[in-house]
């Protein structure tokens, strides 16, 4: 994608967002004219979670936005591509976490690994990683669903990460190893 | 102002603070960036209060329970699982949302279950999983992904 493809992109997901956030206010409006006692709670409602967010996401924000920075996409795949093993594993968790922005960035991250020749493990556990164990979404985890249930479920999604990133990596190598051998046979035939 | 967020606003202020230091340039660049993917954000943040807020008003608890509480059962996990892989919502959005419904009837079980599944499932942006990592990857990152959040809610709901 060209840097003013994306752009375009991004400011038509902009107004569409907008947009939508208008709809619902005047639906909003609308639904409290017919129902005026829901108002109050409502209002209660609003207040009480905007305040909640409001006094974390910029700062949750600022976090993203100095790793975004301070840590380059080359350093990641630098990192990721050459180590295997536990060690790999631990690394691709490790680097996951980061908060460096949304899933879609990490795709050709991802790509680049695979052509660099690093383990599909390895690229499972990372996308994962990515995807729901990052740093800053466990901060606002823990702030509206508690500590017990925010560190249990890291623990839990790391080792089922884990095991599915090996069992993605079986299945691939046992289905292009049948591939290899239904290709010979096709040769042969 | 609770201790999540003063920890979360510390590590903010520190890492600023640091970032200023060893290099001042780049440190403005993340401010730039943190504030764009703020404004970013901010409407899909008022629209999920806007949510929660018709949600708790309108719906009552048992409602919520019914269909996504203790005694909803396999069904209704699955299909708070299927609604999060749907649904495409940034992440940090997910957990006041689950923590709206958590606390007005719905069991662990299901609010593990939709943040799992939100997180690690992204059906609107599978195209380009698939384009990017072949589709073999992509369907089984997507599909085994599925299966074990709805493993680990069942094990939270267990344990909690």
């Amino acid at each position: 994608m060209k840097p003013g493809e994306k752009q375009t992109k991004q400011k038509k997901k902009m107004i569409r967002d907008w947009f939508f956030l208008g709809i619902a206010i005047v639906f909003v409006v609308i639904l409290l004219s017919v129902f005026p006692t829901k108002t109050e709670a409502v209002t209660l409602t609003t207040q009480e979670y905007f305040i909640e967010m409001i006094i974390i996401l910029p700062a949750v924000m600022i976090i993203m936005g100095l790793f975004a920075v301070f840590i380059s996409n080359e350093t990641v795949v630098k990192h990721l591509g050459k180590t295997s093993g536990i060690k790999g594993i631990a690394i691709s968790i490790l680097i996951g976490t980061l908060p460096t922005g949304p899933l879609y960035i990490a795709f050709p991250m991802a790509a680049t690994l695979i052509k660099k020749g690093a383990r599909v493990s390895n690229i499972i556990v990372f996308l994962s990683a990515w995807a729901c164990i990052k740093i800053p979404q466990e901060m606002v985890e823990f702030q509206f669903l508690g500590a017990e249930f925010m560190f249990l479920r890291l623990i839990l999604t790391i080792i089922f990460v884990i095991i599915m990133g090996i069992s993605i990596e079986k299945i691939i190598g046992w289905s292009e190893r049948r591939n290899k051998i239904e290709g010979k046979r096709g040769i042969e035939g | 102002m609770n201790a999540t967020a003063i920890i979360i606003n510390g590590i903010a202020i520190a890492g600023l603070l640091i970032a200023f230091i060893k290099d001042w340039k780049k440190a403005i660049q993340s401010l730039k960036m943190a504030g764009k993917s703020f404004i970013k954000i901010l409407p899909m943040v008022f629209i999920i209060i806007i949510t929660i807020a018709l949600l708790l008003g309108f719906v009552p608890p048992d409602q919520i329970s019914r269909f996504v509480g203790e005694q909803s059962g396999m069904g209704g996990v699955l299909i708070i699982g299927i609604v999060g892989a749907l649904m495409h919502i940034p992440a940090l959005l997910s957990f006041p949302l689950a923590s709206s419904i958590l606390e007005n009837g719905a069991s662990i079980t299901a609010v593990a279950a939709f943040v799992t599944t939100l997180t690690m499932i992204g059906m609107i942006t599978l195209p380009l999983e698939i384009k990017e990592l072949g589709k073999k990857i992509a369907l089984l990152r997507n599909g085994i992904s599925f299966i074990i959040a709805i493993i680990i809610a069942f094990i939270m709901g267990i344990i909690l």
